[in-house]
Parts: structure tokens; sequence; C-alpha cells
């Protein structure tokens, strides 16, 4: 037997995969219909612009103190009220019952939305007074939740998670039903069960309606805590605001509005950026 | 050598018929594919070509019908679009449904075999299209099917990529040795997949016809697919 040698193919280059490339990223060209990236520094300008209006009004006397008080009096207020604890207590009682509320509230309506969503009688059971209790303002409630359970901090939060309910549920619900046909198909195909089924096709299919109700879930446990605690409290910032009116101290209600205001928004951007880091896979106009 | 002529069969389905409303789309059609065997199934649009893949792949509950029907449980569907779920890894996509602390590596492998080894970690998102029905032919593989039914899965791809995918379920198909039923409404692309080409119309099979491997009469196989095709 004879063998014959090929001689190897001789490279002059280096493969492309090895060469050394360092791509430096391009400037955007041309118009895109895209709005292009937001970034923190942006979204803050509405808010900041809002400031300077304050400031300068106060400031050129445009604003009268007794409407609202300058900015300068409003931080001094903070520093008091911090002085003599009565923010830090007031707040924390505040962040308690919305977070109590948030999470008993996100949780039923999860649960929910997954019965309705996913079973015949869940849909046939649940859906009807979900809606009926949509239709409901929170404060019609109170009455009602007063002679049920009292006026102590379970009627506050059962009102709370009642409301944050709502969004929870509709939102997760709509998305549940959007799951498209074509996934629950292959589903079948591939032979999941049930809970698999649940827990990998149709719950992260609803993810991203979810978060659309989280986000506005924890905007209403806001607004349902400040219509709890001026209606009915001895604590917490609502009540802080409510005496500050009987005796006309509006740097204190502005105090607490700013209260209400920073923590609506660091509880919308916490949201976001989890939904940001869950929803990673999406490519959509926003990311 | 074979002494037994009696292949074994891995679809029979006898007096076959389906239809929506007052519309028979199958009409009392008898199939058999032995076991190995690729068939590519050609028809007019709307012969209810993917009507006969969805009652082989039992995905066709609620849809009117009678007949028999025998198919292996293990058996697997390759959809036109990749349906991959967007929220899933590559490779979480190509184990769905799948058990056991062997599933994930056989999963890699099945990845490797079609070209897309080291990918993964990737979202679907970031694939091209033929890279998609690429991991769509590794999800399928992976569960070893005895039967591997495709309804037009290239039929949105380009010219090239087609050719390619071509290759590689042939080579694919060699290795594995599943029985195939290919849907497709391309005349050469059944020629030149097929042991044997069945055409659909009106809910009947009207053509049936084995292409042996190696024949070089391609030409004459596709003009006869074409006139029972009303074209040409
Ligand atoms: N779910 C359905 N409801 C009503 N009619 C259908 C449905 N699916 C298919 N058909 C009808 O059945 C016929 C065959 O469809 P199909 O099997 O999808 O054809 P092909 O895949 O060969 O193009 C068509 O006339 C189509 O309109
Ligand atoms: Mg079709």
């Amino acid at each position: 037997m004879t063998e014959v040698s090929i001689p190897a193919p001789r490279t002059r280059e280096a493969p492309a995969a090895q060469r050394d490339v360092r791509l430096a990223p391009r400037p955007p060209t041309g118009r895109r219909l895209r709005p292009g990236p937001t970034s923190a520094r942006a979204l803050a300008l509405g808010p900041l612009l809002l400031l300077v209006g304050w400031t300068g009004g106060s400031a050129v006397g445009l604003i009268d103190p007794a409407t609202l008080s300058p900015p300068w009096t409003v931080v001094t207020t903070f520093g008091e009220l911090a002085a003599d604890g009565r923010l830090q207590s007031n707040l924390l009682t505040s962040l308690q019952r919305s977070v109590a509320g948030l999470v008993l509230g996100v949780g039923a309506g999860v649960g929910l939305a997954l019965l309705a969503g996913l079973t015949r009688t869940g849909e046939a059971i649940i859906d009807g007074p979900v809606q009926v209790k949509r239709a409901v303002p929170t404060l019609a409630l109170i009455p009602l939740a007063i002679i049920w359970f009292g006026i102590g901090e379970q009627m506050k939060i059962i009102v709370i998670a009642t409301s944050v309910l709502i969004p929870v549920y509709v939102n997760t619900h709509a998305a549940l039903r959007g799951v498209d046909a074509r996934y629950v198909e292959l589903a079948e195909t591939v032979g999941l069960s049930r809970l698999r089924f649940v827990r990998q096709v149709a719950l992260p299919g609803a993810l991203p309606g979810f978060f659309v109700g989280l986000r506005l879930a924890v905007t209403v446990s806001w607004t349902a805590l400040v219509v709890v605690e001026q209606v009915n409290a001895t604590s917490g910032i609502g009540y802080l605001m409510t005496q500050a009116r009987t005796y006309g101290q509006t740097e204190i209600i502005i105090a607490g509005l700013v209260v209400y205001a920073v923590f609506g928004l660091v509880g919308d951007t916490a949201v976001r950026a989890i939904e940001r880091s869950a929803l990673s896979w999406r490519r959509t106009l926003g990311s | 050598m074979a002494t037994d002529t009696r292949e074994l069969t891995a679809v029979r389905a006898t007096t076959l018929t389906r239809g929506f409303g007052a519309r028979i789309v199958l009409d009392s059609l008898d199939l058999e594919i032995a076991e190995g065997e690729f068939v590519a199934l050609l028809g007019r649009s709307g012969s209810g070509k993917s009507t006969l893949l969805r009652a082989l792949a039992e995905l066709d509950d609620g849809v009117a019908g009678s007949g028999e029907l025998a198919v292996p449980v293990e058996r697997s569907v390759v959809f036109q679009d990749a349906r991959l779920l967007p929220w899933a890894r590559v490779l979480d996509n190509v184990v769905l449904g799948l058990d056991g602390p062997q599933a994930r590596e056989r999963g890699r492998e099945a990845l490797a075999e079609v070209g897309l080894g080291g990918r993964e970690r990737a979202w679907p998102n970031e694939l091209s299209g033929g890279e998609q029905q690429r991991v769509a032919l590794a999800r399928s593989l992976v569960r070893r099917p005895a039967l591997l039914l495709a309804d037009e899965p290239f039929g949105a791809l380009d010219a090239l990529t087609r050719i390619r995918m071509q290759e590689l379920l042939l080579e694919l198909h060699a290795r594995h040795r599943p029985a195939v039923l290919l849907v497709t409404h391309d005349v050469d692309e059944a020629v030149a997949l097929a042991d044997r080409v069945i055409v659909l119309d009106t809910g009947r099979i009207v053509v049936d016809r084995p292409i042996p491997r190696g024949a070089s009469d391609a030409a004459a196989h596709r003009k006869h697919l074409l006139a029972a095709l009303g074209v040409g």
C-alpha cells in the first residue's frame, strides 16, 4: 500500500475569529422611529424643572407662602420633623402599611389571575366579583371596612391590599389570556405537564403584563395609603398631614407630599429596574 | 440480504377523514409510512397538508372526523415558524419538557449537531431565522423521535439558508433514522430529500411515487409531480 500524504494548506492570515478587534460603539446615524435610549438623567429632567419653577416663583414673590410654602421652609420643616423623630416613626408606619398591603394584594392578584386565566371555573367565579370591586372606589369601601375590621392596622392593610389586587389581577389576567396559542400548541407537542406549562410558558408569557400591573399597584398602594391614613389614623404620613391641615401648617403638608412623591418615584424606579432584568429577553421599542 | 420483506410501519392511517363545518378536508385517506422512511407531502395551498400533519401529530382535538390512526408516541413536530419560547435561552428551549440529569447534556449535543455549539445561553431573539430553525430541529432531535413531522419548516428561509438546512435535515435523518413526513410546496425539495413523494388533492392522495436514492432522473420526477399539481 502506498500512502499519499496531502500537505496541510498554509494559512497566511489568522482566522477572523482570532483577530483581536476592539469595536468602538458607533454614534447613531440617520432617522430612527424608535425614541432612543432613556437615561436616568433624562427622566429626572421633568421633576427638576418643577423644582426650579417652585424655587424661582417663591424667591421673586410670585407664590404666596400661605398657599404654598417655599422649598427652603419645607427643607427646615423636614429637619425639625426628623429632629423630634416624628418623620421617622410616621414614615416607618406608612411604609409598613403600604408594603404589607402591596405584598398581600400582589400575591392575591396573581393567584386569582392564574385561577381565572387558566381554568374555566376560575374565570366564572372570580372575574365577575373582581370587576365589581374594580368599579367601587376605595374611599366608598371604608365605612364598611371599618364596621367589619375595626379601625386598626388590619382594616388599613386590607383596604390597601384589595385596591392593589385590581391592577395586578386585570393586567396579569389579560396577559395570560393573550399568551400566544402557538406556544400552547408547542407545549402540547413536547408533552409539558400542566404545572410545567404554567411555570415555563404561561407565567413567563404573562410577565410583561404582570409588570404593568405591578407598576400601577405600587402607585395604588401609595394612594390607598393616603386614603386610609387621612380618614382614620393616629399615625403615619397621612395623619401628620391631616394634623397639619387643622393648624394650617402648609409646610408640613408639602413635606408630606414630598415624601409621597419621593417614595412613589423610588417604588416605580425599583419596579422598572426589576422589570428590565426580568424581561431582558425582550427586544422592544423601549429597550 | 433482507429476508423479511414486510417493513415495520411507523405510521398507519386508515380511512382518515377530517373536516371543518361542511367542508371535507381529508377524504377517507389511507397512508402508511415505514420506519425510517422519508416522505415528502406536496399539494396546492389549502389541499389539506397541514390538516393531515396535525392529525398525525394529534394536534387536532375538536376537529370533526373519523378513521383509524396509529402513530408512535415518540414524535416531534417542526413548525414553519421556529416557535422558540422568547423568554427561554436556547438550551432551555431545546430541552423543554425533558427530565433527568442527562437532558441538558443531550441538549448540548443536539445543538452541536445542528452547528450551534456554544450558543446555549443565547436568547432566541439574538439568532437569525436559519439559526432559530436549527434550534427547533435540535429540539425535535433531542427527543429521539420515531416520527418527525415538519410543516414547511424551511418555507420562511432564504434560498441559501434553505439549501443548508436541507442538507442538515438529510444528514440528521441518515444518522438518526426517524420516519419523516415533510410538508413542502417545493417540488425540487421533495425530490431531493425524500424516499417517496405523495401529492394531496381534494383530500385524497393522488400521487404516491417512490424516489430511489441515487437515481438521476430527477427531472422526470419533477415533471410528473408538477403535472399532478396542475402546473406545467
Ligand atoms: N381551524 C380551521 N378552521 C376552519 N377551516 C380550516 C381550519 N384549518 C384549515 N382549514 C381549512 O382546511 C383546508 C385545508 O387547510 P390546510 O390543511 O391548512 O391546507 P394546506 O396546509 O395544504 O395549505 C383549507 O381550506 C382551510 O381553509
Ligand atoms: Mg399548511
